[in-house]
């Protein structure tokens, strides 16, 4: 029976503003399968980094969760302590995050750092620890292990940056990794070249959560998806339903933007107007102010995620539940 | 074909890079743009594509090299003589967050052109000339006395726009103007771009490192890789039958927004592009190139025309 790595329930992370309190994550419920890679798509400040850096226990006060549950492999994350958070990092799950430049240790040789994710988190005896990293740098592709294990970061490219941090990530064979934006720093040749990486990184009792902006990443990595807007998840489906028949306004939006860009029409679709802030939504549906389809009802009542075909939910008024 | 509008040759720049040692950012590049044509400016971070743009209006000065504005040289000229050019060529900026002054209203930052030059006769004039010049780029005049932060990303580029149009320049270079813009914003920004271009007539030098939009909004495309231009052409030639192997594997990297068609089939570029302080000998590309010869590592190949297309490559069209 198919299992699921990450299980979050309406997860809320709060943060106080001079407006009042903000929602960038607001009753998020996802499901990781094992096996399985899942996509979180969105704009900028939709509220899907932070998704992640709740699942890493990052949220760093102010912030804070304040309803919701979220499971790795049945156990429950809020329950822990700091100290129990820090053994579960790097070894049960794992981030590879966007910037390849920040995210290291400028001041620290690239295989000494990832030696200490083994230090940390295994046994292994400290004489086996070089060869256990030059061995992963070859399973990720870093051409010349041996003479990249004393690199630098600032000496090494940006795709062999990345390729350290996707190391680094899968070192102890962790459940889940959650990649935020792997791709997005990098050329678009070095990108390619992650991608193709990143397709095998799943086996089949690991979960891969991928957050990106780039409808082309997701489509070319993801089993299923969802979709997020300003803090709530707008719809969710598997990869193909997701673009053979996008259903929510925001996202048929989206795909009607890079499709028109990608057919080169005479006027490129846009959805009109701007995100809105988080500390001025709406009662109703986020989206109804940039929808041309909404309503009063839109406006004052917040729509649920409705069922519109087998995996397959909407959070939109204007559907029709399936079988109805 | 449309009059030439400017016209760089053989222009280089280098930049010091520590140790006595010199980053090669623009080498020997030759190249034109037309009236009211979008020339896309497409290549990889570090290729130079920046650079050239800034050469081309003399924002910086090449080391060597000659550029003519409507058949005038204007190179090595002082900058007193060059200054009447300054207001036919502008600029719009990657960033619409960096590029405004936090501390100027939307009114002034959009009249500071108009005042540099003296176009209006009356602050009041001027004011009437900004609300226009607001109209045209979308941006509601009631924001007149509004500041940058109180503003999205897109609409600040919108912003942006105003100023660079202010003066009904001949050519705008636009250096990743969508770049920092999520993609349904991107659209409207592409959108006003072809629409200000349609009713001004003006030239447009498109820098960008995305593919797609470049190839929707140009009409003639160069592609850039390590400081020289790898093929030029027009933009549906390029795109459809490429004949220099950067240029292939350049769009065969693009991931498809369709599931659909994620397998992977095409053989992908190994390497990242070497750095531009030691430029390889020969053809810049031939490190990373897996058709390169002997000659392609020796001798630097000369652009010239290769299928419908023109190409600095020995063996164009090689696959």
């Amino acid at each position: 029976m198919e299992h699921n790595i990450l299980e979050i329930d309406h997860l809320h992370v709060v943060f106080p503003s001079s407006k009042g309190e903000t929602s960038p994550v607001n009753d998020v419920s996802l499901r990781v399968p094992a096996g399985k890679t899942v996509g979180i798509v969105g704009e900028s400040g939709c509220g899907k980094s932070m998704t992640a850096r709740a699942v890493m226990g990052l949220i760093h006060a102010p912030g804070r969760i304040t309803e919701g549950e979220i499971r790795l492999c049945g156990r429950d994350l809020r329950k822990l302590s700091e100290k129990e958070y820090c053994s579960l990092r790097g070894s049960e799950v794992s981030m590879i995050f966007q910037e390849p430049m920040t995210s290291l240790n400028p001041v620290m040789k690239a295989g000494h750092q990832v030696e200490e994710v083994l230090r940390l988190h295994t046994d292994i005896p400290e004489s086996e620890l070089k060869q256990r990293v030059i061995d992963i740098f070859r399973a990720v592709g870093i051409t010349e292990p041996e003479k990249r294990y004393n690199c630098y970061p600032h000496e090494l490219s940006g795709g062999l940056r990345q390729r350290v941090i996707i190391a680094m990530a899968m070192i102890c064979r962790p459940r889940l990794m959650i990649a935020d934006e792997p791709t997005t720093a990098l050329d678009v040749t070095v990108q390619a070249q992650i991608l193709r990486l990143m397709k095998d990184l799943v086996s089949d009792d690991t979960g891969l959560l991928v957050i990106s902006h780039d409808l082309g990443v997701i489509a070319k990595l993801c089993d299923y998806v969802y979709v997020m807007y300003a803090g709530r998840i707008v719809e969710e489906s598997d990869i193909f339903t997701l673009f053979d028949d996008p259903q929510h306004p925001y996202t048929k939006g989206l795909m009607d933007a890079v499709g028109s860009l990608r057919r080169d029409a005479e006027v490129l679709s846009t959805i009109p107007g701007v995100v809105p802030s988080l500390a001025h939504l709406p009662a109703g549906c986020s989206f109804c102010l940039r929808c041309e389809n909404g309503s009063d009802r839109c406006e004052k009542e917040l729509p649920g995620l409705i069922q519109t075909g087998p995996g397959h939910k909407v959070r939109c008024h204007l559907m029709k539940e399936a079988g109805q | 074909m449309n009059r030439l509008l400017l016209e760089g040759k053989n222009l280089s720049r280098d930049f010091p890079a520590g140790h006595g040692r010199k980053l090669h950012a623009v080498t020997d590049i030759s190249l034109r743009i037309y009236e009211g044509e979008t020339l896309g400016l497409v290549g990889e971070s570090g290729c130079g594509k920046s650079t050239l743009g800034r050469l081309l209006i003399r924002m910086l000065e090449p080391d060597s090299g000659k550029l003519y504005y409507r058949g005038n040289a204007v190179s090595g000229i002082s900058e007193k003589d060059f200054h009447p050019y300054r207001r036919d060529l502008q600029m719009i900026f990657q960033d619409p967050y960096a590029s405004l002054n936090p501390r100027m209203t939307v009114r002034d930052l959009i009249a500071e052109p108009l005042e540099a030059w003296h176009v209006c006769g009356s602050r009041e004039e001027t004011t009437k000339k900004v609300l226009r010049l607001m109209e045209a780029v979308g941006v509601p005049g009631e924001f007149l006395m509004r500041y940058p932060h109180q503003f999205s990303g897109g609409q600040r580029q919108r912003i942006g726009i105003a100023r660079a149009i202010a003066l009904d320049p001949a050519l705008i270079v636009c250096d990743e103007p969508v770049s920092a813009l999520d993609v349904s914003v991107q659209n409207q920004i592409l959108n006003l771009l072809n629409e200000l271009q349609k009713n001004r007539g003006m030239s447009y030098l498109f820098i960008s490192h995305d593919l797609s939009v470049v190839h929707h909004i140009a009409d003639r495309v160069a592609v850039m890789f390590l400081g020289k231009i790898m093929e030029t052409g027009y933009v549906k030639d390029i795109y459809e039958s490429p004949q220099h192997p950067y240029t292939r594997f350049l769009l065969n990297a693009v991931p498809v927004p369709d599931p659909h068609r994620r397998e992977d089939t095409v053989e992908l570029l190994k390497g990242e592009p070497p750095s531009p302080v030691d430029l390889p000998k020969g053809c810049v590309f031939h490190t990373r190139c897996p058709y390169a010869t002997e000659q392609c590592r020796n001798e630097v190949p000369a652009m010239r025309p290769a299928g419908r297309t023109e190409a600095a490559c020995h063996y164009p069209g090689v696959s």
